[in-house]
């Protein structure tokens, strides 16, 4: 581990933190894709190139693209109704922002359990490999749920239509 | 486990304890529903740095890989039918806030 590792970490920490108290929702989901980016650079470092790849181009590319395309669709709240919200929930949750800070700053004073079984001798098997030969029934529960997905999308193009 | 691993995945996990409370918050707080879709994302982002973090400090990123491509998949799905459901809602009702869905019955 070097520090640009933990600049990363600190990079990905605040564009969750910029991705959640972005007021507008735009802004929000393109910093959600930020988010994305800098952990595909943690991925890469780490040495998950595979799943790198597939946290770029899906949860990067397509979801904001999604979530982006819903924000056209939908119409966007009232200030009055925003604003009434916001102070009913800062109300409820005011404690939330001190929990967060007072958790972050116990963590560094707590010591996690490390007893995990000693890692196999290292082995040249990759993720595809483990994908393909131990973890097949995966397979099948990702087909089904991509038709559910795509029974989704079903739904989106659906209200896209009946939008316009 | 080696202690550089042991180091390694304390201080990343102080990183997705992070993440994780402000996804937690994004979802608590909002009061739009295309918001707390967006901090389920950021939860999973946690999740997903957690499980690679877990995977190179066991010497098992090919299982930790496999895993999070999974979870991805899983990930998107959930996002779309989610998003269609916020359309259905706000067709319904005109807006996409949480609170009318107290209104749905059935």
């Amino acid at each position: 581990m070097t520090n640009l590792d933990i600049v990363l970490l600190i990079c990905l920490v605040a564009a969750a933190v910029l991705t959640v108290m972005t007021a507008r929702l735009l802004r929000s989901a393109i910093a959600l894709a930020l988010t994305s980016a800098v952990l595909t650079m943690l991925m890469f470092r780490m040495d998950a190139p595979l799943a790198g790849v597939f946290e770029l181009s899906v949860c990067a590319g397509l979801i904001p693209a999604i979530l982006i395309s819903t924000i056209g669709l939908t119409r966007r709240l009232t200030p009055e109704t925003l604003e009434v919200r916001r102070k009913e929930l800062l109300r409820r949750f005011w404690y939330l922002p001190l929990i967060i800070i007072v958790v972050a700053i116990a963590m560094t004073h707590v010591s996690i359990p490390m007893d995990f079984p000693p890692p196999p001798p290292p082995a040249a098997i990759g993720a595809r490999e483990v994908l393909w030969n131990l973890r097949h029934v995966d397979l099948i529960g990702q087909i089904v749920i991509l038709l559910a997905g795509a029974f989704g999308v079903a739904v989106l193009v659906k209200e896209i239509k009946d939008g316009t | 486990m080696e202690p550089e691993a042991v180091r390694l995945f304390s201080i990343f996990f102080v990183g997705v304890l992070l993440t994780l409370l402000a996804g937690f918050y994004c979802i608590l707080t909002s009061a739009n529903l295309i918001r707390t879709i967006i901090g389920m994302e950021v939860l999973t982002k946690g999740v997903t740095l957690l499980m690679i973090v877990a995977g190179k400090a066991a010497a098992r990123m090919a299982l930790a890989q496999a895993l999070v491509i999974t979870m991805i998949i899983i990930e998107v799905a959930v996002i779309v039918v989610a998003v269609g459901i916020v359309l259905c809602v706000h067709k319904y009702s005109g807006s996409a806030d949480a609170k009318l869905l107290r209104n749905i019955k059935g």
